[in-house]
């Protein structure tokens, strides 16, 4: 009896074999390099927490800037500051941005569409250095440094985020909705501020958030504006404010060892307030998401 | 009769109303892109008129004088250092950053189970939101002394005969820059290169695999090959990020002000030029000489970012005539 001799054998053969352990390889590689960037981010915020933890103290939230070369000293002037040139930004950069999106994707015609869409693209990938100059030469060269200009300088890095932000939730918005509006006699300013602003509302704001969470931790745009200030907290934006970023880079900078202590305290605050925020506003933006595509 | 119905005099006003409201509302958001327009036009001009004094001091031979001496009885400026040491860190940081960047977003599109995905996805993409300041801050203080003490030395022992990896090892440097880039840089062509081997049509995946390849073969011949200008303007977006970031290159690279053939030695770019000098710029030819560095810094981020956005456009069209 012949038995059954196949021309060619799958298992046996060099090349398949050679052929699957290149894959296997490959495969290992990709999955190492996965975890390789994810233990990076680890290593990244565990030294941070690590080395920042033990100066957090309830002083170090309330106290002025210590004096040159004083032990001590807190970061509240650092956080009021911050959040007041975060503040004016985000009041110039949110109305601005959400209008220029409702421009793009409701009212432009496609080839006035294009070139904005462009500036709008080209500023998102301006280096916040540039910025930085940009307002330096603008508004703090030949006056003395002031908040505002630092504030105008991070607005300008929010605006395109804001913009895309909301240019993806409008697109997101059901055109049903827009054409039931306009079906039952509505106007173009009532759809747009009575129908699409309210159903886009959730994503506008986690978009903002994010743009918030990034102009935080900005240093570039501020450091020709507002890097030369007092020690005690500063309100009004018309002078030189202190700011958590800009702190971080002069104390890192610095040769003394309670200066690093203090940068990665306050490094540790600014890196918790960054992914609290981004972290909500994602999960917020994934809920809004699904709400708006059911 | 001379009043109108009620109902059609409130339909009057409504109209008015109704036609007011659309001329203000186009007006506008019309305004708020033309105030985007005229800001970038504004950037463009500031820069370019800031660095008017040096530019006519200096010419276009800027670009390749090395010298940068701010004492008042010399004042001569010249950006060839800086634009050796940007280009040397940006090629460290892509040349570290693309293959592994590519490798991970091969790892989320095609390899991770769904669960898996999300989350790995967004953890490398919360890689992208620590500050440049706060990664400085380690880098310097953390991985530089990490390299130092370890990387260097192994480099130098292996590598040492090729110049780049002579001499001794130290904690700030272009190597310490290059790789802190390199952790910026990831980021963003890992979730843009994801995006595209996400857009892959299945059914050129499933053929692939169907005609017997591997699932490397079939990545190989069909995920990458077809992906290969959007990785390419993914490239050069991580590119542009990495030649313009200042901040945290000006915390590690330790101002050198002339060239250093090895990697381990200090160094300088254009951006950590403008960041370091933010206090000591004296003169008005020294703060010229910055804007003309900020306009070289401009000018590359548009081509970078123009380049990028004119292949994934090319690129999209062509995706779109594959369906």
């Amino acid at each position: 009896m012949a038995t059954f001799e196949p021309a060619f054998t799958l298992r046996g053969d060099a090349r398949v074999r050679r052929r699957r352990i290149v894959n296997r390889l490959i495969e290992a590689i990709a999955t190492i390099a996965a975890l390789a960037a994810v233990a990076m981010l680890g290593v990244v915020v565990w030294s941070i927490a690590k080395r920042g933890a033990g100066a957090l103290s309830w002083g170090f939230f309330t106290e002025s800037l210590p004096l040159f070369g004083q032990p001590g000293g807190g970061i509240a002037p650092l956080i009021v500051g911050s959040a007041i040139l975060v503040g004016i930004a985000t009041a110039i950069a949110l109305p601005v941005g959400v209008c220029i999106a409702l421009f793009l994707q409701e009212f432009a015609s496609p080839r006035v569409r294009a070139p904005i869409q462009l500036v709008v693209d080209l500023m998102n990938g301006l280096p916040s250095i540039v910025i930085g100059i940009f307002v330096f030469g603008l508004l703090v060269y030949g006056h003395p440094q002031n908040g505002l200009a630092g504030a105008y300088g991070l607005a300008i890095v929010m605006l395109p985020l804001i913009t895309r932000a909301t240019q993806e939730v409008l697109r997101l918005v059901p055109s049903a909705q827009r054409e039931g509006a306009l079906a039952l006699g509505a106007s173009r300013w009532r759809t747009v501020v009575g129908v699409i602003l309210p159903s886009a509302l959730g994503g506008i704001l986690t978009g903002t958030v994010l743009a918030v969470a990034r102009a935080a931790g900005e240093t570039a745009p501020l450091l020709f504006a507002t890097s030369i200030y007092a020690t005690t907290v500063q309100w009004d934006p018309r002078h030189a404010l202190p700011n958590i970023p800009v702190q971080i880079f002069i104390w890192s900078e610095s040769a003394d060892p309670a200066d690093h202590k203090r940068a990665w305290a306050a490094a540790l605050v600014l890196l918790l307030f960054i992914l609290a925020t981004s972290l909500i506003a994602r999960a917020a933006f994934v809920r809004s998401r699904r709400k708006l595509s059911r | 009769m001379s009043t109108l119905p009620l109902t059609e005099r409130l339909e009057g006003g409504r109209r008015l109303r109704d036609w007011l409201g659309d001329r203000i509302l186009l007006l506008l958001t019309f305004g708020a892109s033309a105030a985007a327009v005229a800001v970038m036009v504004a950037i463009v001009y500031k820069v370019v008129d800031a660095s008017h004094l040096a530019f006519s001091k200096f010419g276009i031979s800027f670009l390749w004088g090395t010298v940068w001496d701010a004492n008042p009885a010399k004042n001569v400026f010249g950006a060839g250092t800086l634009i050796y040491g940007t280009a040397v860190t940006s090629l460290i940081a892509l040349v570290v950053a693309v293959p592994l960047a590519i490798a991970i977003a091969l790892f989320l599109s095609e390899l991770a189970p769904r669960g898996i995905r999300g989350v790995v996805g967004s953890l490398v993409e919360t890689l992208a939101a620590i500050p440049s300041v706060v990664l400085g801050l380690w880098g310097i203080l953390v991985m530089g002394p990490f390299v130092a003490d370890h990387l260097e030395p192994w480099l130098h022992r292996w590598f040492g005969f090729i110049p780049i990896f002579s001499g001794s090892p130290s904690s700030s440097g272009v190597l310490v820059a290059g790789l802190v880039l390199a952790i910026m840089v990831v980021p963003i062509v890992a979730s843009i290169s994801r995006e595209l081997f996400v857009s892959v049509p299945d059914e050129l995946e499933e053929g692939a695999l169907a005609l017997g390849a591997t699932r490397w073969e079939m990545v190989r011949g069909v995920v990458l090959h077809s992906s290969r200008p959007g990785i390419a303007a993914a490239v050069i977006l991580g590119l542009g990020r990495a030649m313009g970031e200042a901040i945290a290159v000006t915390q590690v690279i330790g101002a050198a002000t002339d060239i250093h053939v090895s990697l381990f030695q200090p160094g300088d770019t254009l951006a950590s030029r403008i960041a370091g000098q933010y206090q000591g710029a004296v003169s008005n030819v020294q703060i010229s000489a910055l804007f003309y560095l900020g306009a070289i810094l401009l000018v590359i981020g548009l081509v970078t970012n123009l380049l990028a956005q004119l292949i994934i456009r090319r690129f999209d069209v062509q995706r779109a005539g594959m369906r």
